[in-house]
């Protein structure tokens, strides 16, 4: 038996009983090290004659791997088997909470707003705001409203002065005064906003939102008015269908006016807009008078269109089966977290407006 | 306005029915609020007599009553009426009926102790009238009527349109019925007055004074002599009970009726109590006069008055007076037809705050040609019921109406509409809605009938013409998806960015009123000025609020009471600096109550403080583009801060506009609204005050480099006066050497043992590497060196050996 032979033999028995690791580093150490066995049998390679040299370094070469590659799977097994043992050793219990964390919501009339705006900018509706305390120009008598009109009557509003100059807006279309005044036509724009009105009951609520719309251009008509609130509506509510009917009314900044009502039913106490027999009026709108094109200088011989208001606590209220208008202001962390959004929950166009 | 079917059906023919009615009616811009079925059970309702009362048993204020029903049947009613007694003619109502007003339905049942089978009315209870006091008072008339339903057994429903304020022509039931006409639904019925052709004199002298201001242009009357006033016929107490009205006498009712039938309001007096004539003029200041509601009016200057020689008799088109109102007795009675200008009733009126059905109409606008139209209607209906003679009529008048002419370019139709109709049926339209049609060579030339004082330009025919073809018609144009413009602005984009910003900070959005308490109000408001609401609704809401604090505050007070420790909510909207448009200025405002962590498992009990909010502020402040290396911040806060830990930011320090306020609230606050939690932080983010940058964020990023070099961290410990700040510190080690320090973190902080007095120890770590090398000893030797001298220097500092 070759030496060779004789110290494949030994060490591959001595690798097959169960070592721990500083015995497998002796064992490593015999046969590596620098006057290991195997590194002995290689410093012998120039001395051998030259006919079984070739042999010679081929077999030991093999031999070598052979251990080699043993003694580094035990090394890697017991490596593994004692990080095995510490990972048992850490292990907790995993059902324990967390750390603590807290949610923040966007109340649902922002987010609301941003769905409508979301909308609108689709179809090229800009936004635009105006103050909350309003002169009585714009918010009356620009509008097509003057002094006396019994129209007045159907806005309680607050005054800030004796001469009842200074107000606090009723609704948001002296927006269109101000955004007609400052620029040139054609406008199309949206104005989402808070809206003042000293009444207040169940279903009443001081202060409230609007959002106004205003499409002047040349040749704009009661189709085109249709047709934009058609669109809104069923994107807003995410349906494919909606039932929706204009009537007439009266407004005096619209000529001629109308309030539109979408068709609803009940089911299981939860509204379903856009089937059913019953209506709901949800806005109004109408062509804008010449009088209130007049007002801000605007030609109603050449631009005409239309503008419409809607009550955004009104539509959350639906899309998000909320019943009582006046918990909107109230404040309460119960009802914020429940009817409130992440603020993550951007709504968008290709994401969708809602989850 | 309420209306039956049964009574439109005077003035048109149709073979429709009313659930066509109702829909045609809401087609037409003529909405229908509700429609209420009393014909189901008013029958239930029954004239019937007190016959004996006595206390109850267990109440001081009740009676029990007997009262007779009719048919021999006596029930036993307890009531707390202070006017119910023997003899009284009332109504009736018995279990199961429902009360019109509070719409419940009646039982048999116990009153303390005592069983009542139904109740006695008040005409407020069936909407009778505003009268609560007590019940029902009938007249004997009523006697041989005792077991009968009071009310008519009309089959008609009683149906409430909502009329828009343009059109008082729909205040008369025959404006709603010519409406119906023109829009196919029946044919109107020619009801024409005949003239009175009378040779008798109007032997009351009547003057409308010319002057300025004059609110009554025409005034016309006649005299009806030897009448005898009485109960109305059953036809016209039917027909005003029909509508929910009270019959009073025939004179009065026959106005009334005349007045809902054709919208011309009427007045009655009894000629014999006034003084030798009629004078119309205007009021002097001072003026006083007894209305018919037997309340004195002390008039300003310029209203207009109806008076006789002993002064003013009552207030014109608004309200009549007691003085000369008619009465059973009245014998003789001037009727008044007047027309009055809508501006001059409409001021007077809400300088006097009254409201009555007059001035409903008059301020709307009443049919100017109409005047002569009611007298005869009224006239020959009171000489009917009340016989007496008619005398001739008499108009005074100032101005003639003209009647209204439009040209009207048929073609603006479907320019505005957006969808044609034929010329034909355009004027058919017309026509049918009382027009006066020519056609001429540029399309048609129109008079505007009399009763609609809304009409007077093209539009109007336009809103005319689509309102009876139906709005149905109108297409629907899909909109075009084109965009050729941002759809928000910078400060828009901003105001979005912040709000989500915020609320991913852990604080739920409010949306507070934009008035305030004015005792919050005032602990917040510092130099601001107090903005009153002259009319607001209740005094706590009585102040615009200068600071959204005053609001949240309160908010948080409440769900703090609600049983809430830990709260945090925000909202972003305006606060206002002055009453004229524009003086306002939007704030994220937030409030963090209570604890950040509760003590668990895992987590030690922690306070919120100022440095949570210091962090939301300016992440906030960093999300939205802002550089946190240049902020700049000292401690100078409002008043309602706590004055030591508190700070003001702003966004460089060049700049003199604060960023935002963020720190503790000062615990006087909270005394003072009663607030009990463990810690109260806030702040305020003024978005006016941020700089918009011209840029785009994306413009605004320097080119993109890093160092792969090696870098060093070295540990520094500086012992500084307390009153150093450590963002000077900061500032002046970052500026050392720009290239080479890279990051300066303070990781304690320390006053105490070992640590001279009114100094403190503040330790920084500072990371330092090059862009161009990496830095051997002796260069970072060199650094050191130079921060600690550096700082040194600058602050007073002494390292920390």
């Amino acid at each position: 038996m070759s030496d060779l032979k004789k110290i494949k033999d030994e060490f591959l028995s001595k690798l097959g009983g169960k070592l721990d690791i500083f015995e497998i580093n002796q064992i490593k150490s015999d046969l590596f090290g620098k006057s290991g066995l195997i590194s002995t049998q290689f410093k012998k390679i120039g001395t051998i004659a030259e006919s079984e040299r070739k042999k010679f370094a081929y077999d030991l070469n093999i031999i070598k791997d052979e251990l080699q590659n043993l003694i580094n799977s035990k090394i890697n097994e017991l490596e593994t088997a004692e990080i095995k043992k510490k990972l048992e050793k850490e292990k907790i219990d995993i059902t324990l909470p967390e750390r603590s964390f807290i949610r923040g919501k966007i109340h649902p009339v922002s987010q609301t707003i941003d769905e409508i705006s979301s909308i609108f900018s689709e179809i090229g509706f800009s936004v635009e705001e105006g103050p909350d305390v309003e002169n009585e120009y714009n918010n009356f008598t620009a509008l097509n409203t003057p002094e006396n009109h019994p129209a007045r009557d159907m806005h309680d509003t607050f005054y800030l002065d004796e001469k009842k100059q200074r107000l606090l807006r009723t609704h948001t279309s002296p927006v269109q005064i101000r955004t007609m005044l400052k620029d040139k036509p054609p406008f199309k724009i949206i104005a989402p906003g808070r809206t003042y009105r000293s009444d207040s009951d169940q279903t009443h609520s001081p202060m409230f939102h609007q959002v106004e719309g205003l499409h002047i251009d040349k040749n704009i008509n009661m189709g085109h008015l249709k047709g934009c609130l058609n669109y809104f509506i069923k994107e807003f509510f995410e349906v494919d269908k909606i039932k929706m009917r204009f009537r007439p009314s009266h407004f005096p900044f619209t000529e001629p006016s109308a309030e539109v009502d979408i068709g609803y039913e009940m089911k299981d106490g939860k509204i379903i807009i856009g089937e059913g027999n019953q209506w709901l009026e949800i806005l109004g709108c109408g062509m804008v008078h010449p009088n209130v094109l007049k007002n801000v200088k605007v030609d109603p011989s050449k631009f005409q269109g239309y503008a419409f208001g809607i009550g955004i606590d009104r539509l959350a209220m639906l899309k998000y089966g909320i019943n009582d208008l006046r918990a909107f202001f109230d404040c309460d962390y119960r009802w914020l977290n429940h009817f409130g959004f992440d603020p993550l929950d951007v709504p968008t166009n290709y994401r969708g407006l809602s989850r | 306005m309420i209306i039956t079917f049964d009574w439109l059906k005077d003035h048109l023919k149709t073979n429709l029915k009313e659930k066509n009615l109702l829909e045609q009616l809401t087609n037409i811009g003529l909405e229908v609020e509700s429609v209420e079925s009393l014909s189901a059970d008013n029958g239930l309702f029954k004239i019937a007599e007190i016959i004996k009362t006595e206390k109850h048993p267990n109440a001081d204020r009740l009676k029990v009553c007997d009262v007779n029903i009719g048919e021999n049947k006596i029930k036993k009613v307890v009531c707390g009426a202070e006017n119910a007694k023997e003899g009284l003619l009332t109504i009736y109502a018995p279990p199961g009926a429902i009360i019109p007003k509070t719409k419940t339905k009646l039982v048999v049942a116990k009153i303390r102790g005592v069983t009542s089978y139904g109740m006695l009315c008040s005409e407020s209870e069936l909407n009778l009238s505003n009268d609560s006091d007590g019940i029902t008072e009938l007249t004997q008339e009523f006697r041989k009527n005792i077991g009968k339903s009071y009310f008519s057994k009309s089959k008609s429903n009683l149906i409430d349109i909502s009329i828009t304020p343009n059109r008082p022509d729909c205040l008369g039931i025959r404006g709603i019925a010519r409406d119906l006409a023109a829009s196919g639904f029946g044919k109107l019925i020619d009801l024409e007055e005949k003239k009175i052709h009378s040779k008798n004199k109007h032997t009351l002298k009547v003057k409308i004074n010319k002057e300025k201001g004059q609110g009554c242009t025409t005034f016309g009357s006649c005299l009806i002599t030897n009448v005898k006033n009485s109960e109305s016929p059953k036809w016209l107490k039917d027909k005003l009970i029909s509508i929910g009205q009270k019959p009073i006498s025939a004179i009065v009712d026959i106005t009334n009726y005349v007045m809902l039938d054709i919208n011309r309001p009427l007045h009655a007096y009894d000629a014999d109590k006034i003084e030798k004539g009629i004078i119309v003029r205007n009021s002097k200041s001072g003026e006083e006069f007894t209305a018919l509601d037997n309340k004195n009016y002390k008039l300003e200057s310029g209203m207009c008055v109806i008076c006789d020689n002993k002064g003013v008799l009552g207030l014109g088109g608004i309200i009549g007076g007691a003085r000369s109102g008619t009465e059973f007795n009245t014998k003789n009675v001037l009727l008044e037809s007047a027309y009055f200008k809508p501006g001059s009733i409409r001021n007077t009126a809400k300088k006097m705050n009254l409201d009555t059905d007059a001035k409903f109409r008059f301020e709307r606008g009443i049919d100017p040609l109409s005047i002569e139209n009611g007298l005869n209607k009224a006239a020959k209906l009171i000489k009917e019921i009340c016989g007496g003679e008619i005398s001739k009529i008499d108009i005074q008048k100032i101005e003639t109406y003209k009647t209204k002419k439009i040209s009207f370019d048929p073609n603006i139709f479907e320019k505005i509409s957006g969808f044609k109709i034929s010329l034909k049926e355009m004027i058919k339209i017309l026509e049918d809605l009382g027009f006066g049609v020519k056609k001429v060579k540029k399309g048609l030339k129109l008079a505007v009938p009399s009763w609609r004082p809304d009409i007077s330009q093209e539009v109007d025919i336009v809103e005319e013409l689509v309102r009876i073809s139906g709005y149905e018609k109108i297409k629907n144009v899909e909109p075009i998806k084109q965009r050729k413009k941002s759809t928000l602005n910078k400060f828009q984009k901003l105001f979005h960015f912040l709000q989500r910003s915020i609320a991913s900070k852990g604080y739920l959005e409010a949306i507070t009123w934009s008035f305030t308490d004015q005792r919050y109000n005032d602990y917040f408001r510092e130099t601001k000025k107090e903005i009153k609401i002259i009319n607001p609704i209740s005094s706590e809401l009585g102040v615009l609020r200068n600071s959204i604090f005053s609001n949240l505050i309160m908010h948080i007070n409440k769900n703090l009471d609600r049983g809430f420790r830990d709260l945090s909510i925000f909202e972003i909207g305006p606060i206002f600096n002055g009453s004229n448009p524009g003086e306002q200025n939007t704030v994220v405002c937030g409030l963090s109550a209570g604890k950040k962590t509760r003590l668990s498992w895992i987590e030690k009990d922690r306070n919120v403080d100022v440095f949570d909010v210091k962090r939301d502020v300016t992440q906030a402040l960093v999300e939205a583009g802002y550089d946190s290396k240049k902020f700049f911040i000292d401690n100078k806060t409002p008043n309602y801060y706590h004055p030591g830990k508190s700070g003001r930011l702003f966004l460089d320090k060049r700049n003199d506009q604060v960023a935002a306020y963020f720190g503790e609230m000062h615990p006087n606050i909270l005394k003072q609204v009663d607030m009990k939690t463990e810690s109260l932080v806030g702040f305020e983010i003024f978005m006016d005050n941020l700089k918009l940058p011209e840029k785009t964020l994306n413009d605004l990023k320097v080119k993109f480099s890093f160092s792969d070099y090696q870098k060093s961290e070295r540990d520094f410990a500086f012992i500084v006066n307390k009153n150093v700040n450590a963002q000077d510190l900061i500032n002046v080690i970052s500026n050392v050497d720009e290239s080479l320090v890279k990051n300066v973190k303070i990781f304690d902080v320390y006053e105490g043992e070992n640590i001279p007095e009114n100094h403190k120890s503040i330790a920084i770590s500072v990371t330092i590497q090059s862009s161009e090398k990496t830095l051997n000893e002796s260069d970072l030797e060199k650094i050191n060196n130079l921060i600690i001298k550096t700082v040194e220097n600058k602050t007073g500092a002494k390292i920390r050996s």
